[in-house]
């Protein structure tokens, strides 16, 4: 589902960044650790196609990006990649209704109302969807957060430490929520983290 | 959803910097359309109302104010003169027709107008109602202020001294409505109309306050006699009067008219009338074009004045439209970076940023307009009460709307201006730095 090969990528200041190959196979989910600034999300962005590497490939659901114009790739992640990050980020002027709307419409089937409202409903965002995103509670605009990752059932999910703002009870309920989702959409998780109780839920990881 | 909903909903979160912009841009279009609606429609009207007639023929003083006083009827007018003085115009070669105006009265301030039937022809107005004047003390009203003063066939009413209300009334000498006339989009419409017999007769037991001259010829008749001589005159004249214009004419070189108005046969006459009665006659004449086109020059200048001021309020309203959309893309990085994520492409990103200057423009246009002709219509209601003069409130015109598209290639300029950082967005570096 997710295969890196030689990947490299030179900061701006001429730092050059090498990760290790990864291969994820479908229906597996995988943790990426490392202590913070070591280049996660660097990674993450280079899985999404948001950031050119300067060598090496990555392939997701069996799509080269390399092979890809700009224009394919900002298609291919609209369509197929969820992505969910460690700072909550909205369009501020529209209401969580409409949040949701903006992410499917990129999609070019129909968008799909019965979903929006399943997956509020399942995030216990119900009630909330005509709020401006500006009111929402912190955990609301966590579950949000999520729901936007993956309302449009991308093949890979890609979560930047989705629970380092959490408490415990929280990071939970989060990790489970990610998985049940992942389930239904039949998504791979690909979760980066440097939070050591996500661990014990994943047995898939590798270390930069 | 598309991404039109999006920059409204964009536009319409920042309700200030909305304001500011819009207010600067309306006032602009507010300003420009305003003054050529104005321009227009004073220039079209003052044309229309001066095309019967080459030239005026009346006392000596300022050309300008004898065309507005006798051709326009916003004025006072410059005296008065004897027909004696201007008979010789009756049969010039160079003449196609003369029409002699009398005035000096009102009723609630519209101007009585003593004249020939020609007069109505000239200006092609047509009876709605009623019949035209017969006799003295019958009037024809102008459609406008039949309207304003709700005039019927058969009503009667009494003049007042003066071109303004108020002044003293001529109780006795009551004038009936026998006619009223079509809307000519004229100044016709905005007088009452009578014969020249009705404006002496009313002056015949007028309060001393006759024109010097008419004054003079009483002195001569001696004062005792003064109201005996003058009604019998007028009697005479409604004898002979009603077939025999030209009868009435060479009795009555005495009688006193404002002015003369002429329309030439020929062009020569406009070249050497003018002249020859300027300088050898006691009266003098006033082409109502050429002062027009030297009083729209006066006016001309003071509409380029403001659309100076308009220009430059305009281009300050694009920098605002400039500013405030650079704002919006700073304080946006993070979501334009966040759209970009969710697949949208750099040139969809720049889409909504047009968008977003386009809609400001556009209804800052539409507001702009609108506030244009709201002005145009309260000077309309100022205009009609003050000089009878009414403006129309036209739709969009060709020249209002190339400003329009003037208007939104700024505001695309302005958006394209603005957004050149969309190109170079760092989407990760973006959305990692809060």
């Amino acid at each position: 589902m997710v295969k890196t090969s030689g990947l490299r990528y030179a900061y701006g200041d001429g730092q050059e960044m090498i990760f290790p190959d990864i291969e994820l196979t479908p229906g597996n989910h995988l943790l990426i650790i490392g202590p913070s600034g070591i280049g996660k999300t660097t990674l993450l962005y280079l899985m999404a196609g948001l950031l050119p590497p300067v060598n090496g490939s990555v392939a997701i659901a069996g799509k080269e990006l390399n092979a890809l114009s700009r224009r394919e790739i900002d298609k291919f992640r609209g369509e197929q990649i969820g992505l969910i990050f460690q700072q909550y980020h909205f369009i501020n002027s529209l209401s969580v209704q409409d949040n949701l709307t903006l992410r499917q419409s990129i999609l070019e089937d129909a968008v799909d109302k019965q979903r929006r409202h399943q997956l509020a409903e399942r995030l216990g965002l119900s009630d909330h969807l005509n709020k401006k995103v500006t009111q929402l509670s912190q955990g609301q605009q966590q579950r949000l957060s999520i729901a936007l990752g993956l309302i449009h059932k991308p093949k890979v999910i890609l979560a930047d430490e989705p629970t380092s703002n959490l408490d415990d009870a929280n990071c939970v309920k989060v990790i489970n929520l990610l998985k049940e989702e992942a389930e239904i959409c039949k998504s791979s998780l690909v979760i980066i983290t440097h939070d050591l109780r996500v661990m014990s839920h994943f047995q898939n990881r590798v270390e930069l | 959803m598309n991404l039109g909903y999006l920059a409204y909903r964009n536009m319409v979160s920042k309700p200030l910097n909305l304001l500011l912009s819009l207010l600067l841009l309306s006032l602009s279009v507010s300003l420009v359309t305003f003054v050529l609606q104005l321009n227009k429609q004073l220039s079209g009207q003052l044309n229309k109302n001066i095309a019967p007639f080459d030239m005026v023929v009346g006392a000596k003083g300022s050309p300008l104010q004898l065309v507005l006083s006798s051709v326009l009827h916003i004025d006072v007018p410059t005296g008065n003169i004897k027909q004696k003085d201007v008979v010789m115009l009756h049969n010039h070669p160079f003449v196609e027709k003369t029409v002699p105006v009398s005035y000096g009265d009102n009723y609630k301030g519209y101007r009585l107008l003593g004249t020939e039937l020609e007069y109505l022809s000239s200006y092609n107005a047509e009876l709605k109602e009623g019949r035209l004047y017969q006799k003295s003390f019958e009037v024809v009203a102008g459609n406008g202020v039949a309207t304003k003063l709700g005039l019927a066939l058969g009503d009667t009413f009494t003049s007042s001294h003066g071109l303004v209300d108020g002044g003293e009334g001529h109780d006795d000498k009551p004038y009936e409505v026998v006619g009223i006339l079509k809307p000519t989009g004229s100044v016709v419409d905005q007088l009452l109309i009578s014969n020249l017999e009705s404006v002496w007769e009313a002056h015949d037991h007028g309060d001393g306050e006759h024109s010097e001259s008419e004054e003079e010829h009483h002195d001569e008749d001696g004062h005792e006699h003064e109201e005996h001589g003058h009604d019998h005159e007028g009697h005479e004249h409604d004898d002979h009067n009603h077939d025999k214009e030209h009868k009435h004419e060479e009795h009555n070189e005495d009688l006193e008219i404002t002015s003369l108005l002429v329309k030439f046969k020929s062009p020569l006459g406009m070249v050497q009338l003018p002249r020859f009665i300027n300088e050898n006659t006691a009266v003098q004449a006033a082409l109502p074009g050429f002062e027009i086109q030297r009083l729209m020059g006066l006016l001309g200048s003071g509409a380029k004045t403001i659309n100076g001021i308009a220009l430059a309020i305009l281009l300050v309203s694009g920098l605002s439209i400039f500013i405030s959309l650079l704002k919006t893309i700073r304080e946006r990085r993070q979501e334009l970076a966040l759209l970009r994520t969710y697949g949208f492409q750099t040139r969809q990103l720049l889409g909504l940023t047009l968008l977003e200057g386009l809609f400001l423009a556009f209804i800052g246009f539409v507001i702009g307009w609108l506030l244009g002709r709201l002005g145009i219509w309260i000077l309309s209601g100022y205009l009609s009460a003050t000089y009878g003069y009414t403006l129309q409130l036209n739709g969009p015109e060709m020249i209002e709307l190339s400003l329009m598209v003037i208007i939104l290639i700024l505001a695309i300029f302005a958006a394209f201006m603005a957004s050149l950082s969309i190109f170079k967005l760092n989407v990760a570096k973006t959305l990692s730095n809060e």
